[in-house]
């Protein structure tokens, strides 16, 4: 008889840290160091989890970690619904449930010796972390590391001591930027939307990859930018985030097109995406 | 051959209960034959077409697939096994078999899933031959017939114009049903009577092809606006089988449950910030044909419509997926010339 899918595993939170406003930052501990094992031996950048409080359900989000760091996930998620709140209330020591990693990666091998071009809006930073984190881990292997991060204002910016760590480093360029108005007195980065900001920026597609990831009107605008700039379908990726309960195929609910979200995805290059129906996005 | 007389599947029913079956059949309850367990002095009735699908006893409404004890702040998951009692399910009619291949496939066409699996292992299916059927019938079709055998471990022919009824084993699992019915069937003689004939209504190929390339038509929002978004087409479906999973819990205890759900409803896709990528009925109703007629020939290679008609028997509004069908077939047709 095969293992029940649906069984979690248990995870503790060990570190909690608030982002932005509604958005928190769990660090996760296995409880079991062969679930650790387990989960390490297949996990990539790009894959997801659901993460759950019993009596309140499970909610998807990607692993915001690299596979570098093998001691602990981390998640960053906004309360929203009932399980975002039930897990936002969970605090230091206590446990969640866990299932995964699901889905694919992003083909980090593929890139060694290229240069990465990260390009986020808001809350979608995180699906990029793992993979900035898992390059930096490694960072004799990959040329000019390039991230553009704008959110609606400064309390927005997710990752803020992180973005202060790689905006020192001289092996990255980092561009943060916050939407017109949504500026402080004393806000260094750049004020402008994400796509104009990229046109300034101009980032070499000679190359490069980009990874672009943020709310859908960003994506819009800032492909583009990312087409002029010399950036092809095949070498832009993307993460899609459709609703999901079970992470395997069955429930049915994810697809865009005939394309499952969880089992092709979440991870698509710009020219896989145009060939779906894409009103489902 | 096995031959029983029409007045005695009771007696059948009875000696399969006897040998350790749970036994599905369509007993007849007041106005409405439904596929239920069958209980002793339940009458079962193969003239009308069950209100529900026999889909029901392998892929149940709500089952529990997870457990938590819990203690204040703190739980632990606790193992939780598929419930897959020995099951037949007799008389079902030839399109619930057929649909189980489709749920076959789905549940493992990637990962495996073990409720649905340890329940298909324990249930035999024996099929019958309909020798009835109704203007919603269309198996036909959808490359079914009314004395298909495909998904079926036994099939049952009408026979002696409606006197009696030939069992006959198509496997293993439908000659261990046939031993256990021991004294209940007898040796004899007896002439099948022929299936009744269903009109081929669509072309499914042709709805197929179409619907790869009319992902943007005016048909959806025309053919979408009687629906009330009730869901009972999809509750009906035999290869109907999306679903949600939800919690619920005491102070000491949660268990989590895998409970029908439906693309028809709009919560099924929205996002908790708010969007959501189907927005409308039109959008939604697209997604329940094409999924049936394009997604699943292109994943799995297979219809996911075995031409039952519940869905169109059970629809408040009067629509039909057939008469949908029928619609692109046709505009496929004008579009041509």
């Amino acid at each position: 008889m095969t293992e029940n899918l649906y069984q979690p595993i248990l995870m503790r939170v060990a570190d909690v840290r608030d982002e932005a406003p509604e958005v928190r930052t769990f660090r996760l501990q296995f409880a079991d160091d062969a679930d650790r094992a387990r989960f390490f031996e297949k996990y990539r950048v790009g894959m997801f989890g659901l993460y759950g409080v019993p009596g309140a359900g499970e909610s998807v989000f990607c692993v915001a970690s690299p596979p570098t760091r093998q001691e602990y996930i981390e998640c960053t998620f906004r309360r929203t619904g009932r399980v975002t709140s039930a897990l936002a209330d969970r605090e230091v020591g206590q446990p969640i449930t866990f299932r995964g990693p699901y889905g694919n990666s992003f083909p980090i091998e593929s890139w060694r010796g290229k240069n990465i071009l990260f390009v986020a809006g808001g809350i979608a930073l995180p699906p990029l972390r793992s993979v900035i984190w898992n390059l930096l881990d490694r960072r004799a292997e990959f040329r000019d590391i390039t991230i553009l991060y704008g959110a609606r204002t400064v309390a927005d910016l997710v990752y803020k001591q992180e973005l202060a760590d790689w905006g020192a480093r001289s092996d990255v360029r980092l561009v943060t930027t916050v939407d017109p108005g949504g500026e402080t007195p004393d806000w260094k980065g750049q004020i402008g939307f994400v796509p104009t900001v990229l046109d300034q920026v101009a980032p070499s597609s000679a190359e490069a990859v980009a990874l672009v990831c943020g709310p859908p009107i960003m994506i819009k605008f800032s492909l583009p930018v990312l087409t002029k700039l010399g950036f092809t379908p095949d070498h832009t990726y993307t993460t899609l985030e459709n609703r999901m309960k079970c992470g395997l195929g069955h429930c049915g609910r994810c697809n865009v097109g005939s394309t499952y979200v969880c089992r092709d995805g979440p991870v698509f290059t710009l020219d896989q995406l145009r060939r779906m129906q894409t009103t489902d996005m | 051959m096995k031959v029983i007389e029409a007045n005695k599947l009771p007696g059948l029913a009875a000696a399969l209960a006897g040998a350790g079956y749970r036994v599905v059949a369509p007993i007849r309850d007041g106005g409405e034959v439904r596929m239920v367990v069958w209980s002793p002095g339940a009458a079962i009735d193969t003239r009308a077409i069950p209100v529900n699908s026999a889909k029901d006893f392998l892929f149940p409404k709500a089952e529990i697939i997870g457990r938590c004890t819990l203690d204040g702040n703190d739980f632990r998951p606790e193992d939780v096994k598929p419930v897959a009692p020995k099951t037949v399910i007799l008389a079902a009619r030839p399109c619930d078999a057929s649909a189980m291949l489709l749920l076959d496939a789905v549940f493992n066409w990637d990962y495996k899933d073990e409720f649905f699996n340890a329940r298909r292992a324990a249930t035999t299916i024996v099929s019958l031959v309909c020798t009835t059927a109704d203007e919603q019938c269309f198996c036909t079709s959808v490359g079914g017939a009314p004395d298909a055998t495909a998904g079926a471990d036994g099939v049952l022919r009408q026979a002696d114009g409606g006197r009696s009824f030939i069992l006959e084993p198509l496997t293993e699992k439908g000659k261990a049903v046939a031993a256990a019915a021991g004294a209940a069937l007898a040796e004899g003689q007896a002439k099948a009577d022929a299936p009744v004939e269903v009109p081929v209504h669509f072309d499914a190929k042709a709805v197929t092809e179409w619907l790869g390339e009319n992902f943007e038509s005016p048909l959806w929002r025309e053919v979408s606006l009687a629906c009330l978004s009730c869901g009972a087409c999809a509750y009906a479906c035999p290869t109907c089988h999306c679903f949600d999973l939800q919690d619920e819990a005491t102070r000491a205890e949660s268990v989590r449950l895998r409970n029908w759900d439906t693309c028809g409803l709009a919560l099924f896709t929205a996002h908790a910030g708010g969007h959501n990528p189907r927005p409308d009925q039109a959008a939604r109703w697209r997604q329940r044909v094409m999924h049936k007629f394009s997604y699943l020939v292109e994943r799995l290679g297979r219809l996911g419509c075995t031409g039952c008609g519940r869905c169109a028997r059970l629809c408040p509004a009067g629509m039909a997926i057939c008469e949908t069908c029928r619609e692109i077939d046709e505009a496929r047709k004008a579009a041509v010339k």
